[in-house]
């Protein structure tokens, strides 16, 4: 079973739960961002998700769109993205999957993509723009180097389309809580348990809910009907306003909420 | 036998096209694709977009002959097909009218639109208010400064104009902020893309709805010269105008294919939009296609003097037709359309729009390539007007 599976089931059986945390790799600089995921993995993220700074993120809000033109705006290349999990996989074991859009991954190539990320240390990769009807190449490759391949499943998928994207996942299922981008919301649809109830249904893969969640009592929340909570925009507000320690403190209260 | 080129409906046109999106929007895409495949055998749906262009877009469009422009070429025949004469000024109205019909019919109350010259806002804007629906356009900051007028245009209709900041401020950034909003907003509004770029099943609807322009001119250049055209000459931003010239010639042979592109400062410096002949294909936008990209994957910033054909994409179709050699490919620079434009303007008393102007700096070329005397038909996409304070100040008129 993968790392990431494995550490997910675990967490659910002993009441725990789990914090997904993300962070843009080179944010604001490659230093930076080693530092941050180093901080957000000690301080209680269970798996941390490495985002790929790209030029055109349709999935992502203000928070997240600004941090990532900031990383590109002071020189970010692809490559850099398996520097910065060498340099945090040689500090810390928390499994990492990186977050890109799609054309970056297709530029590099899907096979090399795959080879790099497991020569770098990571366990796979979300890929919010590709659904795994256009994911075949993808899918192949990281089946062949035992991969994560983690697909999105949201409320407006239909039960057929929650089913073919959780059997196409290995990992997780991620489970988009909103129909919208990333942000903070004040109050999480009712929508998310309903599309997580669809995919437990299934009885398959272990699922964790990404888009909106910011405060320790989501998180609690979250944990009580899915196997984790995906939390992105608020460490990078966090870090805007307080650095890593500003970070590090959110990180801390955000972990509150686990069990 | 092999199967028509004009046969090919999607999701892929060879390798390219598809759906690049969240999986949160393939819904609304399964959604809208299902409404119009319903629609387009429903008679009840084509005779009211027919009925609607009759009385309303203004269609069918005249074909003018410019003599006195195809003069300055030597020994060709240029008609134009004049998609600025329908109402608003530009064949984007061919494409909203029939997808504010399929709105209506998702039972949808709002649309939302990018648009980067203005004329398609304006196009969505108008059948917002004929329809009575509510509608937001999303445009970078860029092109609301160098569109100006289009941008009052829009709001004096009724339309709510969103400046984007972010990115490089132009088409590409307008199209992303759409799609964010679609994702949001799925349930009551339906996303009015503009050209036949972006995820399946837009680049076939929207080349359907268009491909009144290539049909007509058929009947209307038999009609004129007893024959069909040598050549067909379009702009191509994302592509809509010319498909929709293109689709009704694509499996007569004989019949040249030719798109002009916007090579800005020209093509072999970093300033250009032609992503047919200096992209690589890659997805941008939901579709598998040419774009101007780094080598990480990035995509490049375009430019052109046109607004309208600012952009670092192009249709699926498009680079299908370039892969297989069907259709030829060529970057006309801001001077060159320029030129063309003051050139259209003062011979034959029609100011085109920049983007069309790069259509009609295409006789230059074409006139060395084509045989003597050959009819050239070139769709003269839009009016000039919105681009009068472009080019007042670039002929330093104002
Ligand atoms: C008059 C005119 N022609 C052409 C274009 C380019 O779009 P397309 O390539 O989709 O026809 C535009 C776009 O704004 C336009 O306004």
């Amino acid at each position: 079973m993968s790392k990431v599976e494995t550490i997910l089931r675990q967490n659910r059986d002993s009441g725990r739960g789990t914090l997904v945390g993300y962070f843009p790799a080179g944010y604001p600089t490659l230093d930076d961002s080693v530092a941050a995921f180093v901080a957000m993995a000690k301080n209680g993220c269970d798996i941390l998700e490495v985002g790929v700074p790209y030029s055109d993120p349709v999935m992502d809000g203000l928070v997240i769109q600004q941090a990532t033109e900031k990383a590109l705006a002071n020189g970010f290349r692809l490559s850099e993205t398996f520097e910065v999990i060498r340099k945090v996989r040689e500090q810390v074991d928390t499994p990492m999957l990186v977050m890109s859009y799609w054309n970056p991954v297709l530029r590099y190539g899907v096979d090399n993509f795959a080879q790099a990320l497991e020569d770098s240390g990571a366990q796979g990769m979300i890929t919010p723009d590709l659904i795994p009807d256009e994911g075949a190449s993808w899918i192949d490759a990281a089946t062949k180097r035992d991969l994560d391949h983690v697909f999105l499943v949201a409320p407006s998928s239909s039960d057929a389309r929650v089913k073919a994207n959780s059997a196409a996942s290995q990992g997780f299922v991620y489970s988009v809580s909103t129909m919208g981008i990333t942000g903070e919301r004040a109050n999480l649809d009712q929508l998310a348990r309903q599309v997580v109830g669809k995919v437990k249904d299934l009885g398959t893969a272990p699922t964790c809910v990404g888009v909106g969640i910011s405060s320790a009592e989501q998180v609690r929340e979250v944990n009580s009907y899915a196997d984790g909570a995906i939390v992105g925009t608020a460490f990078v507000k966090a870090y805007e306003s307080g650095g890593l320690e500003g970070l590090t403190e959110k990180t801390r209260e955000l972990a509150r909420g686990l069990g | 036998m092999t199967p028509k080129l004009s046969a090919q409906v999607g999701p892929y046109f060879g390798q390219f096209g598809g759906r690049f999106v969240p999986e949160p929007l393939i819904a609304a895409l399964d959604e809208l694709d299902a409404t119009y495949q319903a629609a387009r055998k429903d008679e009840s749906f084509t005779n009211e977009l027919a009925q609607l262009h009759l009385e309303y877009t203004g269609r069918p469009s005249i074909i003018t002959e410019a003599k006195r422009f195809a003069a300055q070429f030597g020994d060709i025949r240029v008609f134009l097909k004049r998609e600025d004469l329908n109402h608003t000024g530009s064949h984007k109205i061919n494409n909203v009218m029939g997808q504010a019909l399929l709105a209506k019919r998702m039972g949808k109350k709002r649309i939302i639109a990018e648009t980067g010259a203005g004329q398609h806002g304006v196009a969505s804007a108008t059948a917002a208010a004929y329809f009575g629906l509510d509608c937001v356009v999303y445009m970078g900051e860029v092109d609301t400064e160098r569109q100006a007028l289009n941008v009052a245009r829009m709001k004096l209709l009724g339309a709510e104009v969103v400046a984007v900041t972010t990115g490089s401020r132009t088409l590409k950034d307008a199209i992303n902020e759409a799609l964010r909003d679609w994702v949001a907003n799925v349930d009551s509004t339906h996303y009015l893309l503009g050209t036949v770029a972006g995820p399946h099943p837009f680049p076939t609807m929207v080349r359907d709805f268009h491909s009144v322009i290539g049909k007509e001119s058929k009947e209307q250049m038999l009609a004129l010269t007893g024959r069909l055209p040598d050549a067909i000459a379009a702009c191509v931003g994302g592509g809509s105008n010319a498909i929709g010239i293109f689709h009704a010639f694509l499996d007569d042979e004989a019949v040249q294919l030719w798109g002009f592109e916007a090579a800005g400062d020209g093509i072999d410096t970093p300033h250009h939009a032609a992503t047919l002949n200096r992209g690589v294909p890659g997805v941008l936008h939901g579709a598998m296609s040419y774009m101007l990209q780094d080598a990480d994957g990035q995509t490049s910033e375009s430019h052109s003097i046109s607004a309208g054909l600012d952009y670092p994409g192009v249709g699926p179709e498009h680079s299908w037709l370039k892969d297989l050699g069907r259709a030829n490919y060529f970057g006309i620079t801001d001077a060159q359309a320029m030129d063309a434009m003051k050139l259209m303007s003062q011979t034959e008393g029609i100011i085109p729009a920049i983007e069309t102007a790069h259509a009609l700096a295409g006789m230059e070329h074409l006139s060395k390539v084509l045989p003597k005397g050959a009819h050239v038909l070139v769709n003269l996409s839009g009016r000039g007007d919105k681009d009068m304070e472009t080019a007042g100040r670039y002929f330093g008129l104002i």
